[in-house]
């Protein structure tokens, strides 16, 4: 998987008109462009390069950034942790809030508070996330003083609950980006799984409610929404583009941001194959959390 | 339909009429510059005020809104075509082609696809057909899946096999007596679809790596007025509020659709498609 991104962006990059190809049309001496040419291995065949910079990037190296002439792999190391951590969060916030949301609605179901949150939750799907990010920005920063606004700790102090309050506006912002699902999904898995016959046994053979519903239906419940929650990574981890540029977050999604702006196609590059081997991971560890619910499933 | 299928209709439509209505009546060029009053608050001059260089912010929201609802719903039959052909193909040929390219839709899928939408308009730039067949061309891996169901759901079917056997070539086979089949929950698919994509340019746009000033879209007036929010708030309010409204009519009428259109999936949950 890791490989068809690398494939498809550094074969895109390459081949695409405006890309390195443009250098050879540049407004310069024919000099300058056949030393560029030379400089940048263009003269070689495009698989070639493509084997190079694989062979590079097996070992850590993702080439050398063209705006700022440092190696990629150590400016994506700088702002790894700060995307990992945000995501991280804001993916726990995720499931810590829309799990119970979706259990409650679907044990009210129809009910005025079942009926608001999904309202809640439609709308929640509709708000464009920087928006979303703008307006908390205006209430809890501007109006209310309450939280910073902008950047992952204060210049004077880096104390930890400094640190955690610079956290609340993006991961509130990034988790919103995935919650409205998570909400629906275990609302709905739920409520297939109440109608199942093994719960009106349990429930006739006089097992009190909470057990009937906390061993029995959640456990069935909570499968089809963890699969969910995977395949929702890899929008997660396309929302930490605008969260942190909105916020100013450090991370890896506004150095994205940086290197599109400035054209740095090597720099971008990297950046997606990085995300795409995140997105691989984290949806490897949720197939084991997928076997560890449901003991029928093995990993393949 | 239910209500809420219909209100966002009557809201679409409104919709439609205000963007390309608008500046038929309100003849003030969105790119036109006050430099004498910028910021403006609400006056008859400029009914929503004006943003931080003098512009008209009601003949922007107009011209902005068709940007916005031509780039999704030029992006959602993009993605249809797509998803139609790969599905269609993956389905109706079985075999190698089948692996390859269904491994492909989970590929896709599987890889944040926004971080692909900054290498290709890095490279290519952001001209507006651009950013169609990029949105386009990054969403339409859940359409592929349903058209790939629905085509090995009916290629065994009698009248398919009629079909074939009366020597009718397989494309036609295919776009006449299967791909109808398929109709209903594509329709449903590309109205959710157009949400999703005018969510995708907003952002792109947000980013200034989208629709490129001084052309307005919801999005790019929304970049501009995160500065100047603390000062006037009103000016990142209208397109916000725009964007939040198109996208939950398009959603409300796609579950509306469902509702209505394939009943089988009455109990399932709505939303955008997980991708």
């Amino acid at each position: 998987m890791i490989l068809f991104t690398s494939v498809l962006t550094f074969f895109f990059v390459n081949l695409a008109p405006g890309g390195p190809a443009s250098i050879t049309s540049m407004t310069v001496t024919e000099e300058q462009r056949q030393a560029l040419i030379r400089e940048m291995g263009l003269d070689r065949p495009v698989l070639q390069r493509y084997a190079d910079w694989l062979g590079g990037a097996v070992r850590g190296d993702l080439g050398t950034s063209l705006t700022t002439d440092l190696p990629v792999a150590g400016l994506i190391g700088d702002r790894l942790p700060n995307t990992l951590l945000l995501s991280g969060v804001a993916l726990a916030l995720a499931c810590l809030v829309g799990i119970p949301m979706g259990i409650v609605q679907a044990l009210r179901r129809d009910s005025v508070l079942d009926r608001v949150l999904d309202v809640v939750s439609a709308i929640g799907l509709a708000v464009p996330v920087f928006w979303l990010g703008i307006v908390l920005i205006l209430f809890f920063a501007v109006d209310l003083r309450l939280l910073p606004s902008a950047g992952i700790a204060s210049a004077v102090d880096s104390s930890i609950g400094d640190r955690v309050v610079h956290l609340v506006l993006p991961t509130v912002t990034l988790a919103t980006t995935i919650l409205p699902t998570v909400v629906r999904f275990m609302r709905t898995s739920l409520l297939e799984v109440l109608g199942m016959e093994y719960l009106r046994t349990a429930d006739a053979k006089g097992l009190p409610a909470r057990l009937v519903i906390g061993r029995h239906a959640l456990r069935n419940a909570l499968i089809p929404v963890v699969s969910a929650i995977g395949a929702l990574i890899p929008r997660l981890l396309g929302g930490t583009v605008v969260t942190e540029s909105v916020f100013g977050w450090p991370g890896m999604g506004r150095l994205a941001l940086d290197a599109a702006n400035g054209r740095d196609y090597t720099l971008v590059t990297g950046i997606a194959v990085v995300v795409a081997a995140i997105a691989v991971v984290s949806s490897i560890v949720v197939d084991v959390a997928y076997t560890r619910l449901d003991p029928r499933v093995t990993v393949a | 339909m239910s209500t809420a299928g219909r209100a966002s209709l009557a809201t679409l439509v409104a919709i439609a009429i205000f963007v390309f209505g608008v500046p038929l009546v309100w003849t003030i060029d969105p790119d036109a510059t006050d430099p004498t009053h910028r910021l403006a608050a609400l006056s008859l001059a400029h009914p929503l005020g004006t943003d931080e260089i003098g512009r008209d912010v009601l003949s922007r929201l107009a011209h902005g809104g068709q940007i916005t609802l031509v780039v999704g719903v030029a992006a959602m039959v993009t993605a249809l075509l797509v998803g139609v052909a790969v599905g269609g193909v993956a389905g109706f040929y079985g075999g190698v082609v089948d692996g390859l390219l269904m491994r492909l839709t989970d590929a896709m899928l599987a890889i944040p696809s926004f971080f692909l939408v900054l290498v290709v308009v890095t490279v290519v730039g952001s001209a507006i057909p651009v950013l169609v067949l990029v949105i386009g061309g990054l969403s339409w891996m859940p359409v592929a899946r349903v058209v790939y169901g629905e085509t090995l759901r009916w290629k065994h079917a009698e009248f398919v096999v009629a079909a074939e056997s009366l020597g009718v070539p397989p494309w036609q086979v295919f776009v006449r007596h299967v791909l109808p089949q398929a109709t209903p929950v594509l329709l449903v698919s590309a109205t959710l679809g157009v949400g999703t994509a005018i969510l995708t340019e907003s952002a792109i746009s947000y980013l200034g790596l989208g629709v490129q000033p001084p052309t307005p879209s919801w999005g790019s007036m929304l970049q501009r007025a995160q500065q100047y929010v603390f000062t006037a708030p009103t000016l990142a309010f209208y397109p916000g509020a725009a964007i939040v409204l198109i996208v939950l009519a398009f959603n409300f009428l796609g579950d509306g659709l469902r509702d209505v259109l394939d009943p089988r999936a009455r109990t399932r949950t709505s939303g955008r498609p997980p991708a």
